[in-house]
């Protein structure tokens, strides 16, 4: 006995730091989530509340989860249109788009310096500080000194389809979204598909060659079949941070102005975590704000429970899973 | 069933030199094995054969038709990889059948096939497994189904053996014989085993650094290699090889001469020690050495030395005789235990033995 626990204690010794970073980062700030998802916290009750922090004389309530169910909130349901729309469109860059670049970076381009710059391109978004690339899209949309708008002219684009203003006009705001969102996330994708893609035998491939399979042939009938895995990782992942992830609109469309809003809400870009972030940031309505990420929370951990059924949790876990 | 024609073609990657001019002929239906060492540029060959390498010169053609510039699928060949690169997300069936759907041929006929040829190699029982579950020996066989299912025009064998075990190895490599002779297709063998090469081959041709050493028969390239790479290459234990000179006393001998070594060579005629003299590289397979009594030869024609190490062999002795500054190996019939320091008198067959030009490395008789 004495020795299992000796054999457990250098492991756990490098393990804590670990745990007080999850318990600090992510465990607490979830529990107070569900505790205060059932408060009336705002800023008129803040001083008041925090002395009474769970104690008997804070009132629990499900007020927050009837004004959202019921719609009583009028934003609710456009949130959570815009909100689906988001998380499917960038979603389906994220994961399908970025799919077919790699298979044409990592696979049909064969040149080795054409496919690293093309890599990099994919990657600029990612490594450039969100701020300036916030900063950047904001210039080149902007309808008379923008870059945008002469582009789609020189390309033929007919005056009266360009929009007087790409960040308030839907649903061109809408297309400014998931396209600011799906640069930067496909180069998540890219990466795991092309280490997968990279990690293919090649003698897989030239085999399908040789039995007769055109280049088409060879990345539809060998190579995306066995990307199944990367592929359930892509998507499972970048569900859940679309889910959670507002900052790009924050910083382009702000929320600052505008009943603390910003211009989000009248774009139609709100989605359903700024939302969350504007209740508690701009009209301080914390525990609103804590119903409404809590929902996310759960519909985060429905996909999970999901994605794992669809996909064989077991299965996942076996090792290799580009299999050789 | 073509014939293979190989027009002095190269490939070069970068600064490498995989392969260098490289002249060959496969007649039709011939079973031909390409061997050397690993970087010999064998299977690159093979992979241009196949396709999947373009030429950096030269022409491949297939009877008088030019393929050198056609794609893998246009050249109807199948190929068994030394992986056997079977699709893991297949089962075996559409292993086998993934040529013919490509081909587009009708699902009655696919099945007719796919049946027949898993019947053939005896894996029937095996079609609904995937390639996870099938030991070497099975996988090697739904890759060489999957090879010649659409009855290619050519076999192409990349090292098929080498990752089985040594019993499975003997028995696959009379079975692809066999099968190659009951098919007549074009094959092109590549492996690194002499045995295998031997065993199985029509004609082997030997490369090493890219360039072809020498293209025979099996018994042509043990009993006359062209060079001293192909000597050393080829036979198992490998040639006893000996840096020496040749003196030319008189017109009439001959004499090899090394560290510690003197022998007379009467079967070299003196034209060849040119000059009276001349530096060359004795080659005598062990097997063509032979222990002497003292008065059964001609002193001048045999080498005295001390047994260095006997290896049994279980038919034979393998023995290690210390000569002046060299280790010859020589194998005799196991009778009696010859001991370690013995001193023992050995006289070559001069039939058989070798010369080669130390310069050139090339055959001299």
């Amino acid at each position: 006995m004495a020795k299992k626990i000796r054999r457990w204690i250098l492991p756990l010794l490098f393990l804590t730091p670990l745990f007080i970073m999850i318990g600090l980062a992510w465990v607490s700030p979830l529990a107070l989530t569900v505790y205060l998802g059932f408060t009336d916290l705002s800023i008129r009750n803040f001083l008041a509340f925090i002395q009474d922090f769970f104690t008997d004389k804070v009132s629990l309530t499900l007020d927050n989860f009837r004004r959202i169910f019921t719609a009583e909130d009028p934003n609710i349901p456009l949130t959570l249109k815009v909100t689906v729309l988001y998380v499917v469109s960038v979603l389906a860059i994220n994961a399908f788009y970025a799919l077919v670049l790699s298979l044409a970076i990592a696979f049909f381009v064969r040149n080795e310096v054409l496919s690293m710059i093309l890599r990099i391109t994919w990657l600029l978004p990612r490594i450039t500080p969100g701020i300036i690339y916030a900063l950047m899209w904001i210039w080149f949309i902007d309808p008379r000194n923008g870059l945008l708008n002469d582009m789609l002219r020189l390309m033929g684009v007919p005056e009266d389809l360009l929009p007087d203003s790409w960040l308030l006009r839907t649903p061109y705001s809408q297309l400014l979204m998931i396209m600011i969102n799906g640069y930067v996330g496909a180069s998540f994708g890219m990466i795991v598909y092309t280490a997968a893609i990279k990690s293919i035998p090649t003698d897989l491939i030239n085999a399908s060659y040789v039995d007769g399979a055109n280049e088409f042939q060879a990345a539809r009938r060998v190579i995306i079949p066995l990307l199944k895995w990367p592929m359930l990782f892509v998507t499972a992942w970048q569900t859940l941070s679309l889910l959670s992830s507002y900052e790009y609109i924050l910083m382009v469309w702000g929320a600052g102005s505008g009943q603390g809003y910003g211009i989000a809400r009248s774009a139609g870009v709100m989605v359903w975590s700024l939302y969350s972030y504007s209740k508690a940031f701009a009209e301080y309505l914390y525990g609103y704000a804590s119903a409404l990420s809590l929902i996310l929370v759960i519909i985060g951990i429905v996909l999970i429970v999901l994605y794992f059924k669809i996909f064989g949790f077991r299965r996942m876990m076996e090792p290799s899973k580009v299999e050789v | 069933m073509v014939r293979v024609t190989l027009d002095n073609i190269s490939k070069f990657f970068g600064k490498v030199r995989a392969v260098v001019d490289l002249n060959l002929e496969i007649d039709d239906g011939e079973f031909v094995a390409f061997l050397g060492p690993s970087g010999c540029g064998k299977t690159t060959t093979l992979l241009m054969v196949a396709g999947i390498y373009r030429p950096s010169r030269g022409r491949i053609l297939f009877d008088n038709e030019d393929v050198t510039d056609l794609p893998p699928k246009d050249r109807n060949i199948g190929m068994v990889f030394q992986s056997y690169a079977l699709y893991p997300h297949m089962s075996v069936y559409d292993n086998i059948a993934f040529p013919l759907k490509l081909k587009k041929e009708p699902q009655r006929e696919i099945d007719k096939k796919v049946r027949e040829i898993a019947r053939l190699l005896r894996i029937d029982e095996l079609l609904d497994r995937k390639p996870a579950q099938l030991s070497g020996g099975q996988k090697q066989r739904v890759a060489l189904g999957r090879a010649l299912v659409k009855e290619p025009d050519v076999l192409l064998l990349d090292e098929p053996l080498s990752n089985l075990d040594a019993q499975l190895r003997i028995l696959m490599r009379a079975e692809i014989k066999r099968l190659q002779k009951e098919l007549r297709i074009t094959t092109i063998y590549v492996t690194h085993d002499q045995v295998e090469a031997m065993t199985m081959a029509d004609r082997i041709a030997v490369m090493n650094k890219g360039r072809l050493q020498q293209y025979a028969d099996p018994q042509t390239l043990y009993n006359k290699p062209a060079n001293i790479f192909v000597a050393s290459f080829i036979g198992s234990p490998p040639m006893n090889l000996i840096e020496g000179e040749l003196e030319a006393p008189d017109d009439n001998s001959v004499f090899f001469v090394s560290s510690g070594i003197k022998l007379k060579l009467p079967n070299v005629p003196p034209n060849v020690a040119k000059d009276g003299q001349r530096e060359v590289v004795l080659g005598v397979r062990p097997e063509d050495l032979q222990m002497v009594g003292p008065g059964d030869a001609d002193k001048e024609e045999t080498l005295e030395g001390s047994i260095y190490v006997v290896e049994p062999l279980g038919k034979e002795f393998l023995i290690n005789v210390q000569v002046g500054d060299h280790v010859l190996k020589m194998l005799v019939p196991a009778d009696g235990m010859p001991e370690a320091g013995q001193r023992i008198r050995i006289r070559p067959n001069f039939s058989k033995i070798h010369l080669f030009d130390k310069k050139s490395q090339k055959a001299l008789l």
